[in-house]
């Protein structure tokens, strides 16, 4: 199994945010995770992420047979932990070329690879920011300074194809995004698709999955994952709201 | 929060480094007595072979250096300096030359190889003998070819003053007199060395000046002075320094440059700074008190400074530049960098004479460990001044939460046809930023040293091309400790 958390419980500051969820994601698969806002989704990628502040009192993640609790973040990002932000932060001064070349050779030295090439980084470069319909002139900016929402989100993903991480997290990456910036997102969530390759796409609305097909479906409540099921269970909510499952859940 | 902690524990981690490498020891041939007395003042002179005029500017700045006082407005602190216990000339300090790089200290190869500095680059400063090297010295000569095909002078100070003295009588002291401040006067008395420029009329430099291609230029002391003349219409760009770790046990170095600036000419100026920081514990390291200015003579000349400052225990400096003509233009773009317990006080002053002057200032200013970061400016706009401008930005960066960084802007303007702008921000590495770096597999050292070079890259950019890749790495390197 790719990923396989158990009875995770995360606390930040004290107040316990999930309560014991359990999520297993194999090889292969791409897993939908939906539910009302504050329920602890965003808190779940930072927990697998290794972010700061986010304390796991209890439970464990174990990623690729290793549990990871205790692992920096950049290291888990080199195992192939892949987050796309849901508020990608600005860095002045440092061109996204220049960031992400640092990125994918920072992850290659840990393989013990050497480092890209100038003119094979490039040809590399080229390619994703076509899949990802990205200008030029985006990469020669600072890291997502001055980009629009879109401009973000897509640059967010350009680094997910760039880096190929076997397992992506992409934290409400669809929020604010025209249909034709979806399109661009699941374009590139599809190209890295493979029977090596998980993800776990964070979502409020199901429309993302019009063009993502997932394999699975399962809506966070109150810390926990309260229900699971296939592509209709995401048609389902779209349909009928949250309001159901929390009824069914209070009771 | 527990989070800040962890990251104030990183931070310290990853900004307490040490310089690493070891000091050569130098073998002295002649030197002064200690201390300073008018007796001291007649030997430099003399072991220089100096004409009469010299010794007596000298001897003038000496007594008058004995009128003052220390300043003591500058926040840094450091003991006080014993006059008596300083050997004021030592020259021609040769130091012990070794036959092969595999005789110098590896971790000072590997530094020089971390900023990338070529193999015969690396020889001259380890003080490996060069002599043998063809490559090395043909450059040199071509070099000297091409500048007396313009007609450009580029000597050490010394030469200057036997083979150009109506030049040197002319400028020396006209920007900064023996009389300016404590430091100044004390350098005007017993400057060892330094570097003399002069472009005639109408010459573009074809290639940037650096002291390292000056012949007899490795040794300048600790009292070096520094006198540049652009004629009407030249242009030229200076770069001083090194951005490799510069070897040197003066405790004391108290420099003057001056750069005078007539009709429509203009002077690049841009200085790496890395000499020893002192170590961990704030013990050692170097004091540099430099007194720096460029007079704009000229209607429409221009003066820019460029520095990044990364060494010395104890700096106070202040590039600045006297706008006399009308239309000229002063700018200082400053990276200043302290670590562990090193104190930095540095800016600039514009002053505006002439009408329609312009000034721009940006400072960059990045603390890290237990240091102090001080930026120091003045904007002065006279009555004359009419219509002038100055835009300041001064920024400061904080690593850790031990550190201080501390901001002294002074404006004074009267006149009011002019404009005078001043920006400053104060900001922490945020720990999102890291995250994101971190999240990308991107350790948290490099982190810092991605998120400090792009903060500073205003000012990077300003440094002719070469200096500013080597400068880049110097800012990371700093930071991530391998050398001080």
């Amino acid at each position: 199994m790719l990923l396989n958390i158990k009875d995770l419980h995360v606390s930040i500051d004290g107040k316990e945010i999930l309560r014991g969820l359990n999520l297993g994601v194999n090889e292969g698969e791409i897993h939908a995770i939906m539910g009302p806002n504050g329920t602890g989704k965003s808190t779940l990628a930072a927990a697998i992420t290794g972010r700061d502040g986010y304390e796991i009192t209890k439970g464990t993640i174990e990623y690729k047979g290793k549990i990871i609790n205790d692992m920096e973040p950049d290291e888990r990002a080199n195992l192939g932990i892949f987050l796309s932000f849901q508020y990608p932060v600005e860095i002045p001064g440092v061109s996204m070329t220049n960031f992400i070349r640092t990125a994918v050779n920072s992850q290659r030295e840990y393989r013990g690879e050497e480092p890209l090439t100038a003119s094979a980084f490039l040809k590399k470069l080229d390619e994703k920011k076509k899949l990802v319909e990205i200008h030029s002139k985006l990469t020669n900016r600072s890291v997502n300074e001055g980009f629009s929402g879109g401009e973000k989100k897509k640059n967010e993903i350009f680094q997910m194809a760039m880096l190929e991480p076997n397992l992506a997290i992409l934290d409400e990456t669809d929020s604010g995004l025209d249909i034709d910036a979806l399109k661009v997102v699941a374009k590139g969530v599809n190209a890295l698709s493979s029977p090596e390759n998980g993800f776990v796409i964070i979502t409020h609305y199901q429309r993302l999955l019009d063009y993502i097909i997932p394999d699975f479906v399962h809506v966070i409540y109150d810390g926990r994952i309260v229900k699971s099921g296939g592509k209709g269970l995401a048609l389902e909510l779209e349909e009928r709201g949250y309001d159901w499952i929390k009824e069914q859940f209070d009771n | 929060m527990d989070n800040e902690k962890n990251m104030n524990k990183v931070l310290d981690e990853v900004t307490s480094g040490e310089y690493k490498y070891g000091f050569f020891t130098d073998i002295e041939t002649e030197t002064a007595p200690k201390g300073l007395t008018e007796d001291t003042i007649r030997f430099i002179s003399a072991k220089k072979n100096e004409p009469e005029w010299m010794l007596e500017y000298r001897l003038k700045a000496y007594k008058h250096w004995l009128k003052l006082e220390e300043p003591k407005w500058a926040h840094v602190k450091y003991p006080k300096i014993n006059f008596e216990e300083i050997i004021f000339y030592a020259a021609p300090k040769k130091k012990k030359q070794l036959d092969s790089l595999d005789e110098v200290d590896p971790e000072l190869l590997d530094t020089f190889n971390k900023l990338g500095i070529s193999l015969d680059e690396q020889k001259m400063l380890a003080g490996v003998a060069v002599d043998a090297v063809i490559d090395s010295v043909s450059v040199k000569t071509t070099f000297q070819e091409t500048l007396s095909k313009h007609g450009i002078i580029f000597c050490s100070i010394s030469d200057a003053v036997q083979n150009h003295p109506d030049l040197v009588k002319k400028y020396l002291g006209s920007v900064v007199p023996h009389t300016d401040n404590y430091f100044a006067a004390l350098n005007a008395a017993v400057f060892s060395d330094g570097s003399f420029c002069y472009i005639p009329k109408g010459v573009r430099c074809p290639i940037e000046l650096s002291t390292y291609f000056r012949i007899n230029a490795a040794n300048t002391g600790q009292f070096e002075r520094t006198l540049l003349i652009a004629d009407d219409d030249s242009y030229v760009s200076y770069l001083e320094g090194c951005t490799a770790p510069q070897r040197d046990e003066n405790q004391l170095h108290a420099a003057v440059v001056e750069i005078v600036a007539l009709e429509n000419a203009e002077v690049k100026y841009s200085t790496v700074q890395n000499w020893y920081p002192g170590n961990k514990e704030g013990k050692g390291g170097i004091y540099n008190f430099v007194t720096k200015r460029g007079a704009c003579r000229g209607n429409s000349s221009k003066i820019s400074w460029t520095q990044v400052e990364t060494g010395s225990a104890v700096t106070w400096k202040y590039p600045s530049c006297l706008l006399l003509g009308d239309n000229s233009i002063g700018e200082f773009y400053s990276v200043a960098v302290t670590n562990n317990y090193q104190q930095a006080d540095t800016g600039t002053k514009m002053i505006h004479i002439g009408k329609n002057t312009k000034s721009t200032i940006i400072s960059k200013g990045i603390s890290a460990g237990f240091s102090n970061n001080s930026y120091r400016g003045l904007v002065r706009v006279s009555k004359k001044a009419e219509n002038s401008r100055n835009f300041s930005q001064c920024d400061s960066l904080l690593l850790g939460d031990k550190c201080g960084a501390h901001t002294f802007p002074y404006i004074k303007t009267a006149n009011n046809s002019s404009i005078v702008e001043h920006e400053a921000t104060t900001s922490k590495i945020s720990e999102d930023q890291l995250f994101y770096c971190q999240q990308r597999g991107i350790d948290m050292e490099k982190a810092i040293g991605l998120i400090v070079n792009g903060y500073a890259k205003e000012v990077l950019n300003k440094l002719p091309m070469e200096f500013a890749v080597e400068a880049q790495k110097l800012l990371a390197i700093t930071l991530e400790g391998s050398v001080g």
